[in-house]
């Protein structure tokens, strides 16, 4: 039976300022006043006109000393060493892919920065250049490493571990890189029944947990197995718990997801999309962090 | 038309979720995302309607404007269509990138109205062979997220019910020369009858089985969509293949069969919230654009 639900557009409400709970932060709009002093520096997302230092992002003021700077609510991922990313292969060159990693400019992952099958140790031959296709194509989804970031701004990737490396059957869910929490670590495990990777750049793997993990091919022949319909439910309803939270913008990490989840379950899947529905669950999500925190 | 690439495990898993009727975001296969509907959303024209199907964003503004008929069809009006592919969608639309899709729907809208029992012709003839409406439907696509065809006919058929024509009447004189006089009363006005307008429904083939709505992510795992126009009644007016892919006979009659179905659904539920806002008249708050 075909599910069609049409509905007219509701208004934002308006958010009192005894709702907002960042009643400590210091947000701004495009345009706002941050300050009239002249004795701070401009930094990120701030500009000087009339000596007033005005915002040019939506975010918050981040102050260190003397420079402040705006952290934008919805940017581009600007690279910091140690990140972990999820990116697509989007061209291959010699000797280095193009990654697409939702920065400004294209990644690269070279060649002599991943492990290639047959253990870590081996040289980088001409018959590796030539077979680059092979390993990684267009359209591949790899998770990697920020290796260093170039003057410009571009990011050098690597994946000389077993965590990361070419990922297989999932779904990639997009969001602001600011919505994603900074953490000891990314990959998760989740209780529920399936593996997350949450990407510092706002890409984020959900895929099936495997019981083993196969480490002697280096993950370069992904597992064609058809997922049972038991794991792709789980995987459905995390992907659109994570596309609420990111619509309600609530920070994404591991215990705000399960917690989500949990709210969810009363709920069909595709019905968690709906506006009131998604509004309700992470409400009850937001409630649950907030006693967590005491 | 704005596509992604996918990785060929993405695509399996798109496809054995399609198999066992559970797609990505949960939805079966014959199940639309939750759609908006907004209509008199631009304050200059006729009528307007803002359609957001998940990602998708469309605009159709309609405008009706004093022509001559064609001569073939001397006592009857027109439509003109014509579909501009905002940059702001995706950069591929840029200068004059977004025309060959542009032109490609707008065509395909011609074939889907050619039918004469869509929208009432002959109640936009003013005089026979001299005056007569044409409804200019200018469709502006904002966003692309998929299925842009059932969009844009959703939007469409909101705009040509949120229409509203000036009532004109003729003065003769002794002489015989005409003159056209336009009601003073702004209310005064004709509204197109759009129980008989069609809705394209694309089926989308992935792997053995056809899912209707398909996201971007989807419609790049398929190689064939079949695209049909139905009206509210379920008739079938008119039928296109997209895609590179082929189609078996045997799987075009059930995608049909599936489409007129789900064609149906879709005008329901559309006539109900259109009457609602209707109902709701200036009581609504509009939200259009900053909402």
């Amino acid at each position: 039976m075909a599910a069609i639900t049409m509905r007219l557009p509701v208004p934002r409400k308006l958010v009192g300022p005894s709702a907002s709970r960042g009643g400590e932060k210091h947000l701004v709009a495009p345009g706002d006043t941050i300050t009239t002093d002249t004795g701070y520096m401009r930094g990120h997302g701030t500009y000087v006109e009339d000596e007033k230092l005005i915002a040019s992002v939506a975010g918050a003021v981040e102050r260190v000393n003397k420079l402040v700077c705006v952290r934008a609510l919805k940017t581009r991922y600007n690279g910091e060493v140690g990140d972990i990313v999820v990116g697509r292969i989007t061209e291959v060159q010699q000797k280095r892919w193009k990654v697409e990693t939702n920065s400004r400019l294209d990644s690269v992952l070279l060649l002599s920065s991943m492990n290639l099958p047959g253990g870590e140790l081996r040289r980088r031959s001409a018959e590796d250049e030539l077979a680059m296709r092979d390993y990684l194509q267009e359209g591949d989804l790899i998770s990697a490493e920020v290796q260093s970031v170039f003057s410009d701004g571009a990011v050098s990737l690597h994946t000389r571990s077993l965590k990361y490396g070419k990922l297989g059957q999932g779904v990639l869910v997009q969001v602001s890189p600011s919505l994603v929490k900074r953490q000891k670590t990314h990959f998760h495990d989740l209780p529920c029944g399936a593996s997350v990777i949450l990407g510092n750049n706002g890409f984020i793997w959900i895929y099936p947990t495997s019981e083993q993990k196969d480490e002697e091919a280096g993950g370069f022949t992904p597992n064609l197995e058809p997922v049972p319909l038991s794991d792709r439910e789980v995987i459905s309803r995390l992907r659109n718990c994570i596309v609420a939270l990111a619509t309600q913008k609530l920070m994404l990490f591991d215990t705000s997801i399960l917690y989500c989840y949990e709210a969810s379950l009363p709920h069909q899947i595709k019905d968690i999309l709906k506006p009131e529905v998604m509004e309700e669950i992470v409400l009850e999500t937001r409630q649950k962090l907030l006693d967590l925190e005491g | 038309m704005a596509s992604v690439v996918l990785s060929e495990a993405e695509k399996l898993y798109i496809v054995h979720g399609v198999q066992e009727d559970l797609r990505v975001d949960g939805r079966g296969c014959e199940d639309y995302r939750c759609a908006e509907v907004e209509t008199d959303v631009v304050s200059n024209t006729s009528g307007s309607a803002r359609v957001k199907l998940g990602h998708t964003d469309i605009l159709v503004g309609v405008k009706a404007e004093m022509g001559t008929p064609k001569l073939e069809k001397p006592d009857e009006g027109y439509l003109e269509f014509f579909v501009d592919c905002s940059a702001n969608a995706t950069p591929e639309f840029e200068g004059r990138g977004g025309e060959e899709l542009g032109t490609e729907i707008a065509n395909t809208l011609y074939r889907v109205f050619s039918s004469e029992s869509s929208v009432d012709l002959k109640s936009l003839c003013i005089n026979p062979r001299e005056h007569c409406w044409v409804i200019y439907v200018d469709v502006l696509l904002l966003e692309c997220g998929g299925n842009l065809f059932d969009a844009i006919s959703i939007a469409v058929k909101a705009a040509l019910f949120n229409t509203r024509i000036p009532k004109v009447h003729i003065l003769e004189d002794e002489e015989g020369s005409k003159e056209i006089e336009l009601s003073d009363d702004p209310y005064d006005c004709i509204r197109l009858n759009v129980d008989d307008v069609p809705c394209i429904v694309t089926l989308s083939k992935i792997g053995y089985r056809h899912v209707v709505d398909a996201t971007l992510q989807e419609e790049a795992c398929s190689l064939a969509s079949l695209l049909i126009s139905v009206t509210s009644k379920g008739a079938l007016t008119s039928m296109k293949k997209m895609g590179k892919g082929s189609l078996d006979p045997e799987s075009i009659f059930e995608m049909m069969e599936t489409g007129q179905r789900v064609g149906k659904s879709l005008h329901i539920a559309l006539q109900k919230i259109l009457d609602e806002e209707e109902r709701l008249g200036t009581s609504r708050q509009k939200v259009g654009f900053l909402g």
